[in-house]
């Protein structure tokens, strides 16, 4: 095993019956990275992540999760690796904090160190009003930050998130994204998150691999991927006065391949990186005030619609 | 019988290996403290324990009769096992009604925690799967000693105050082998409701499939073995020896296939001391035989195919709940 990485995946593959969840996948998370997983409904993540937990077993490949066989070994595994599941549940006539003392207990939390670990915890997550609720009574926001602390209770060195922002106010989004990058950047800890939210994605993870149908198309960082669907890269910009936009000067750069309106936006289309400086420049020269400028193609939205429309063609088209 | 021999083994293995998560106790305590708030549990229990007493107490107080038939001996524990006027017997409530307490406690055990989501967080803990399902059966089974213990302790107060006769010590150990056999068969009928809860996904389905069986097994089954038995042998006016033996013996043979009869024999004998067989009794066997109390441990060594049979029962049924659910797929 490479000392670097922590989760080192190599040709899994896992089975329901006809159904391939998760088809030959390769990929390795180093340590202290934050990873994110992305893909359509039923791409596979969650089995992916069920997998590394332990909790389901592979149907053939390899996994190894710091250096132990979660299949073989899962206690060890799940000593240090904390997991959100994608429909976290907890005990409803229990308070939020009682759930989470029995969490402690299955841990092994020494009792003495219990009490302290768990009120600084409600109060990172936002609970302490609530703390002594029954769970009954939370809202699925409340339930979500609950399993935050659920998870950083056992104070992991990985954690997996499976769409932890799910029914997560803005603000409370907010704060689990902050401490997920604390996680990640400050405390070291690897974090494996799978999300539909692109956007939050885009922000705090250093690489992504998008699943499409059990299989990894693509995985990287987020420019790496963009170079990688490059070529076809277009710049959108909306500057003023409209009339002043020196399209004969545009259209003559080495590059180029056309110019378009698309509603109150210019769209050039062409090699946007070594373009786009040399554009701004041209439209500064003429005076125009720049409102919005963006390399489409370098975002996620556009890399990640790129990849699914590939890798599902065949049926989503 | 391999498989039970592989569960064992690894029962063994992994309590003495240095790996033992120490899961199971913090998941026995906290089953222990939901079934003992749980409202079900508790109006189960004072089911039971009405009905217990209400017939303990009618028995008692038709003691006259009892002690005029056969004699002052024995009397404290011959009152379970006796009906009085207008009710049937304790052991007769017991072997209908545990079957209930049991079911009650297991149904939901494994596939309400699927349902709510907190199995998989349960499971993402460092404990082994062998540690929910044991730490879950022990703890109900905890209950249920703890409430035949209590109730049938205080029901025994009851006798003592009501009769006014203290106990011999033989009876204090019937009494004590009869509790337990109480526990086994009730212990019969969690591990199947718990069978049911890992195989059903819906808590209502291993409900109803466990009433159903129970439902079959002590009511239908009896009537059930003796229409067998009268097709076979049909007891008519001229009907021989032979074929009336025969008759019983089939009857008696499929009707033992339900743990309640088995229960109700075993309880019989213990609690009976005068019950000397049973089987069919011939006049020529029982000619001559001397009329009195059967030793204790006579007495056990006709009930001990009945315990064996209980007993191998639930450890197999539990076996089968522990296999599935160590080998269940998280999300199916
Ligand atoms: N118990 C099961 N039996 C059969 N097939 C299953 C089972 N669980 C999951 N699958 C299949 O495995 C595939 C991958 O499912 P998975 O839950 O991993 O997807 P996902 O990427 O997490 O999707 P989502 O974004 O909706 O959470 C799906 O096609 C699903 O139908
Ligand atoms: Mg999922």
């Amino acid at each position: 095993m490479n000392g670097q990485n922590i989760i080192e995946i190599q040709n899994l593959t896992k089975r329901y019956g006809s159904i391939t969840a998760v088809d030959n996948l390769n990929l390795s998370i180093s340590k202290g990275e934050i990873f994110g997983l992305l893909g359509p409904n039923g791409a596979g993540k969650t089995t992916t992540i069920l997998m590394l937990m332990g909790l389901s077993e592979p149907t053939s490949g390899s996994i190894s999760v710091a250096g132990l066989n979660p299949t073989r070994e899962p206690i060890k595994v799940k000593r240090i690796v904390g997991y959100m599941p994608d429909s976290i549940g907890f005990y409803g006539d229990m308070t939020g904090r009682e759930n989470l003392y029995y969490t402690a207990k299955l841990n092994r939390i020494p009792e003495e160190r219990q009490d302290d670990l768990i009120d600084s915890l409600l109060a990172k997550v936002g609970l302490k009003d609530a703390a002594d609720r029954k769970v009954r009574e939370y809202s699925r926001g409340m339930r979500q930050r609950l399993g935050v602390a659920d998870v950083l209770l056992k104070d992991p060195e990985v954690v997996f998130l499976d769409e932890p922002t799910l029914g997560l106010d803005p603000e409370g989004t907010a704060e689990l994204l902050d401490i997920i990058t604390e996680l990640g950047k400050k405390e070291g800890k690897t974090v494996l998150i799978s999300s539909h939210l692109l956007h939050q994605v885009q922000a705090i993870c250093d690489r992504v691999g998008i699943f499409v149908k059990g299989k990894l198309v693509a995985a990287g960082t987020i420019s790496e991927l963009a170079q990688k669907i490059g070529g076809e890269r277009a710049i959108e910009i909306k500057a003023s006065p409209i009339e002043a936009f020196p399209s004969d000067v545009v259209r003559s750069m080495p590059g180029v391949n056309s110019i378009s309106m698309q509603n109150d936006m210019i769209v050039i289309d062409g090699a946007g990186h070594e373009l786009a400086p040399k554009i701004v420049r041209e439209l500064v020269a003429q005076n125009m005030d720049i409102y919005h400028l963006k390399i489409r193609g370098s975002d996620l939205d556009d890399i990640y619609h790129r990849y699914f429309q590939e890798g599902g063609a065949s049926s989503n088209g | 019988m391999d498989k039970l021999k592989d569960f064992l083994l690894k029962k063994f293995k992994s309590s003495s290996s240095e790996e033992n998560s120490g899961g199971v106790k913090v998941v026995f305590i906290k089953e222990l403290a939901d079934q003992l708030s749980s409202i079900r549990c508790l109006i189960l229990f004072a089911l039971i324990a009405l009905t217990g007493i209400v017939s303990f107490y009618s028995a008692a107080s038709n003691i006259g009769a009892v002690s005029e038939d056969s004699g002052a001996n024995f009397i404290l524990i011959r009152l379970f096992a006796t009906s009085g006027t207008s009710l049937p017997s304790f052991t007769w409530f017991l072997s209908l009604l545990g079957p209930l307490v049991g079911l009650s406690m297991g149904f939901d055990a494994i596939n309400a925690e699927q349902n709510s989501g907190t199995l998989t967080r349960l499971l993402a803990q460092p404990i082994y799967r062998d540690d929910v399902i044991n730490g879950k059966f022990l703890a109900r089974l905890f209950i249920l000693a703890l409430m035949t213990f209590a109730l049938g302790g205080f029901v025994a107060g009851m006798g003592i105050i009501l009769t006014g006769v203290a106990p011999e010590g033989e009876e204090i150990v019937r009494l004590l082998i009869y509790l337990l056999l109480s526990i086994v068969y009730m212990a019969f009928w969690l591990a199947l409701s718990m069978l049911f809860s890992v195989i059903f996904r819906q808590t209502a389905t291993s409900a109803l499939s466990g009433i159903a069986l129970w439902l079959f097994l002590t009511i239908f089954l009896p009537i059930f073995a003796g229409m067998v038995a009268d097709t076979l042998y049909p007891i008519t006016d001229k009907a021989d020896a032979l074929t009336q033996l025969n008759n019983i013996r089939i009857a008696q043979g499929i009707s033992r296939l339900s743990p309640s009869t088995l229960y109700s024999e075993a309880a019989i004998t213990i609690l009976s001391p005068s019950v000397r067989t049973l089987g069919p009794v011939l006049m020529e066997q029982a000619y001559g035989a001397i009329p009195g109390f059967l030793p204790l441990g006579q007495s056990l060594l006709l009930i001990w195919p009945h315990l064996t049979g209980l007993i191998a029962g639930t450890v197999i049924i539990f076996g089968i709940t522990y296999t599935l659910f160590i080998r269940q797929e998280i999300r199916a």
